[in-house]
C-alpha cells in the first residue's frame, strides 16, 4: 500500500470511515478483480476487512484495496465518443483478413 | 483413578483437553458478539476468529476424545462436563465487556497462544503439531488484528485510551497463569512480554503495574464467570439428554 | 435474505412519478433496460428508479442486518459444535450480505450511515419476517428451511436486475446462500427424526413460521401498486404472488418428507392448475407488523441501536487515530 492513499482516504476527524473499493486475484496468473466495497478507518483495516468480508471462502490469493475517492471514472455521457470510434477499426482483429484455404500456423 | 489423576498421567490429553478448552470458551465468547458489533465490518471480523477458535477446539477436542477412550466424543467433552473438569485459562472465560475489553483479552491471549501453538506444531507429538500447525496460521493473524485495535484504541481518543486501559486492567489478572511455573508455560514470558511491550509503546501506553496474578483454571478452579457460559452453551444437552441434533 | 417491498397500507408515495424525466432520456433508458442491458451507478436514471432501489436495496440489507437477530439468538446455544460453527457462519454470511448491499445502495448516492439511521428511526422498513421470535432451536431449522428458502426464491431472478451494483451483490449472495436453506432443513430432519419433545418442537417451529414465510413475499398483487413499474424496471422480475406459489409448490413436499404437517386444513393439490391451492393469508397481521407491531419489533430495533450507540466510540477513536497517524506521516 502506498503512504499517499492513507492521508486522502483518512479525511477529517470524524467517526465515519472512509469507503474503499476492494480487488481480489483468485489465483495466481489471474489479474485483480474488483469485488465489492468495505468501510475502514486505515489501509490496514480496509485490506484485513476485505480479507473477511470477501475471502471467506478461498475467493483469493492477493487483496488490493483502494480508496474509493481515490477511482477516476470515464463519464457515461462521453461514452460515444470515447468507446464508439473503436468500432469501425475491424482492420485490428484477425479475422478481417483473407488467408487462402489450406494455410496453416498464421 | 480420578479423572485428574487420568489427565495428569497422559500428557498429551492433558495439552488437547487444556487447547480445548481454552479455544472453545474464547470461541463461544467471540459469538456473543455476533450481531452486536461496533460496525458490521467488524462483525464479520469477529465471527472469523471465533469460528478460527471453534474450529480449533473440535480438533483438540476430538483428540482428547480419542486418547481418553472412553467414548466421549468431543461434543460430550464440551457439553458435558461441568466447570471443575474445564482446564481453560481463566482469560478467555473473562466476559465481553465492551469492545476495548474484548480487544484487551485478545490481545494478551492470542499473543501467548500463538507463541504456544508455534512450539506445538515444532513438538514431536504428531497429532497435537498436525493440530497446531493448521491453528498457528490463523492465530497469527488473531493476534495482528488485536495487536492493531490496541494501538488504534490506545492512539485514539482519550474515551477509546481510557476504556483500552480499563479493558487491560481487567485481565491483566490473569496473565500469570499463562506462565505459571507448575501449570503454564514459564518458557514463554520472555518473548510474550517484548510483544505486549512492543504494541502497547506504539499504542504509547504503560504496561500494567505488576499485581498478584489469580490462578486455577488449569486445576478447574475457574472464575464466576463459566458457569454461567457453560449452563447457556450446555442448555440444550442438559436438558434433552440422549437427544440427536 | 430478501425483504419484498414494504410500505404500510395507509403510506402514500403509490407509484413515483417520471413525470418530470425528459422524454427522450426516459426512452432511451427503458429501452436500455427493456433490453435488459445493466444501468451502472453514473449512467443517467429517473429519479423515480434511484429512489425506488434505494429503497429496496436498503430495505433488503436491513433485512440482512436485522436477520442476524434472531438467529444469532441461539448461537450461544446451538446444541453441539457442528451447530455452532455452522450457525456462526450462517450468521456471519448475512452479515456480509447487509455489508454487499449496503455498499451497492451507496453506489445511488446515500452514505451507511444514513440508511442506518433511517432503520432505528423506523423510516426504512426490513423484512417482516424478522419480528417473530426465535423460541426453541427448532425455530433456527425452520428459518433456514422456510426463510432463507423464501429469500432464494425472490433474490434468485435479483441477479438479474438491472442496476448492475445491486445485481452483482446478488449473485455473491445467492451463491454464499446455497448452504443456509439445506442447514435448516437437514436441522428439521433431525429433529423429525428424533424424541417425541423434539418432534414437537419441530412441528411447532414449522406452525409458527408457515404463514409469515407465505407474507415474505409481500402483498397480494392487487395490492402492490409499485409491482408494474418494478417488473418493467427490471428491479421486481417476477410478481408476489408467482414467488409465492412457486414457494408453496416446493415446500410442502418437503415437509412430507419429514412427516411435519403444513399447518393450513385448506392446503390442496389442485390437479388442473398443476399446483397447491392454500389458504387466505392474514394481512391484517402482515400489516400490523409492517407498522412495527410485531412480537419483537422493539427488541429488534433497540438491539440494532444499541450496538451502533455502544459503538460509536470505536468508529470515532479509529477514524481519529487514522488521522493522527496521517498528520505524523506528513510531518515526516
Amino acid at each position: 500500500m502506498s503512504k499517499a492513499s492513507s492521508s486522502e482516504a483518512v479525511g477529517p476527524t470524524n467517526s465515519s470511515w472512509p469507503l474503499w473499493e476492494v480487488f481480489v486475484r483468485a489465483k495466481n496468473g489471474l489479474a485483480h478483480k474488483h469485488v465489492g466495497s468495505v468501510h475502514a478507518a486505515d489501509e490496514r483495516m480496509a485490506i484485513e476487512a476485505a480479507r473477511d468480508v470477501y475471502t471467506r471462502r478461498m475467493e483469493g490469493v492477493s487483496l488490493w484495496v483502494v480508496p474509493s475517492s481515490a477511482i477516476v471514472a470515464s463519464d457515461p455521457k462521453e461514452t460515444t465518443e470515447l468507446f464508439e470510434p473503436a468500432a469501425d477499426k475491424v482492420y485490428r482483429h484477425p479475422t478481417f483478413y483473407t488467408i487462402p484455404e489450406g494455410v496453416k500456423n498464421i | 483413578m480420578t479423572e485428574e489423576d487420568v489427565v495428569a498421567e497422559n500428557p498429551i490429553l492433558h495439552h488437547a483437553l487444556r487447547l480445548g478448552d481454552d479455544a472453545l470458551i474464547l470461541g463461544q465468547r467471540l459469538s456473543e458478539w455476533c450481531g452486536h458489533a461496533p460496525m458490521l465490518e467488524l462483525d464479520l471480523a469477529l465471527a472469523n476468529i471465533g469460528l478460527d477458535l471453534i474450529g480449533q477446539a473440535t480438533h483438540f477436542l476430538n483428540l482428547a476424545s480419542e486418547i481418553e477412550g472412553k467414548g466421549r466424543d468431543a461434543d460430550a467433552l464440551a457439553f458435558h462436563r461441568d466447570v471443575l473438569d474445564f482446564r481453560n485459562c481463566l482469560l478467555v472465560e473473562q466476559p465481553n465487556g465492551d469492545f476495548a475489553q474484548t480487544i484487551a483479552r485478545q490481545f494478551l491471549f492470542s499473543n501467548w497462544q500463538e507463541l504456544l501453538m508455534r512450539e506445538i506444531a515444532a513438538a514431536p507429538e504428531p497429532r497435537l503439531s498436525a493440530i497446531g500447525a493448521k491453528a498457528v496460521k490463523e492465530i497469527a493473524y488473531h493476534a495482528r488484528f488485536a495487536s492493531e485495535w490496541v494501538v488504534r484504541l490506545g492512539d485514539g481518543t482519550d474515551e477509546s485510551r481510557a476504556r483500552l486501559i480499563a479493558g487491560l486492567d481487567w485481565m491483566w489478572r490473569f496473565v500469570d497463569e499463562l506462565f505459571d511455573p507448575k501449570d503454564g508455560a514459564p518458557s514463554l514470558r520472555a518473548d510474550w512480554d517484548a510483544r505486549i511491550a512492543r504494541t502497547l509503546a506504539e499504542a504509547s501506553l504503560e504496561l500494567p503495574k505488576p499485581r498478584r496474578g489469580i490462578v486455577g483454571g488449569r486445576s478447574g478452579h475457574h472464575s464466576e464467570h463459566l458457569g454461567h457460559l457453560l449452563s447457556e452453551m450446555q442448555f440444550l444437552q442438559r436438558a434433552y439428554p440422549g437427544a440427536t441434533w | 435474505m430478501y425483504t419484498t417491498e414494504l410500505k404500510d397500507k395507509n403510506q402514500k408515495s403509490a407509484a413515483l412519478s417520471v413525470a418530470d424525466e425528459d422524454p427522450e432520456k426516459l426512452a432511451a433508458f427503458e429501452a436500455r433496460v427493456a433490453a435488459d442491458d445493466f444501468i451502472e451507478p453514473k449512467d443517467w436514471m429517473p429519479e423515480a428508479y434511484r429512489k425506488t432501489l434505494i429503497r429496496q436495496i436498503s430495505q433488503h440489507a436491513h433485512s440482512e442486518i436485522v436477520g442476524m437477530l434472531p438467529e444469532g439468538n441461539w448461537i450461544t446455544r446451538a446444541p453441539n459444535l457442528r451447530r455452532k460453527a455452522i450457525l456462526l457462519a450462517k450468521v456471519q454470511d448475512e452479515g456480509g450480505h447487509g455489508l454487499y448491499l449496503y455498499a451497492a445502495a451507496e453506489t445511488l448516492g446515500i452514505s451507511r450511515e444514513e440508511m442506518i439511521e433511517a432503520l432505528h428511526s423506523g423510516r426504512a422498513k426490513y423484512s417482516t419476517i424478522f419480528n417473530y421470535p426465535t423460541l426453541t432451536w427448532a425455530d433456527i431449522g425452520a428459518i433456514g428451511w422456510l426463510v432463507d428458502g423464501a429469500a432464494i426464491m425472490n433474490q434468485v431472478p435479483l441477479q438479474r436486475t438491472s442496476y448492475g451494483p445491486y445485481a452483482r451483490a446478488m449473485v455473491r449472495i445467492c451463491k454464499e446462500e446455497s448452504f443456509h436453506q439445506r442447514q435448516g432443513y437437514e436441522i428439521m430432519c433431525v429433529l423429525a427424526a428424533g424424541t417425541p419433545e423434539q418432534k414437537r418442537m419441530a412441528q411447532d417451529a414449522l406452525n409458527r413460521w408457515w404463514w409469515p414465510s407465505l407474507m415474505m413475499f409481500g402483498p397480494p398483487d392487487d395490492k402492490s401498486p409499485n409491482t408494474a413499474q418494478s417488473v418493467r424496471w427490471r428491479i421486481k422480475r417476477e410478481t408476489n404472488d408467482e414467488l409465492r406459489q412457486k414457494f408453496v409448490d416446493v415446500t410442502v413436499p418437503q415437509a412430507e418428507a419429514i412427516g411435519l404437517r403444513v399447518p393450513d386444513p385448506a392446503l390442496k393439490w389442485d390437479e388442473a392448475r398443476g399446483a397447491y391451492d392454500f389458504g387466505d393469508i392474514n394481512w391484517e397481521e402482515f400489516y400490523a407488523v409492517v407498522r412495527g407491531e410485531g412480537a419483537t419489533a422493539k427488541e429488534r430495533i433497540q438491539a440494532r441501536t444499541s450496538a451502533w450507540e455502544d459503538g460509536a466510540w470505536v468508529r470515532e477513536a479509529a477514524a481519529t487515530h487514522a488521522s493522527k497517524r496521517a498528520m505524523r506521516l506528513a510531518a515526516e
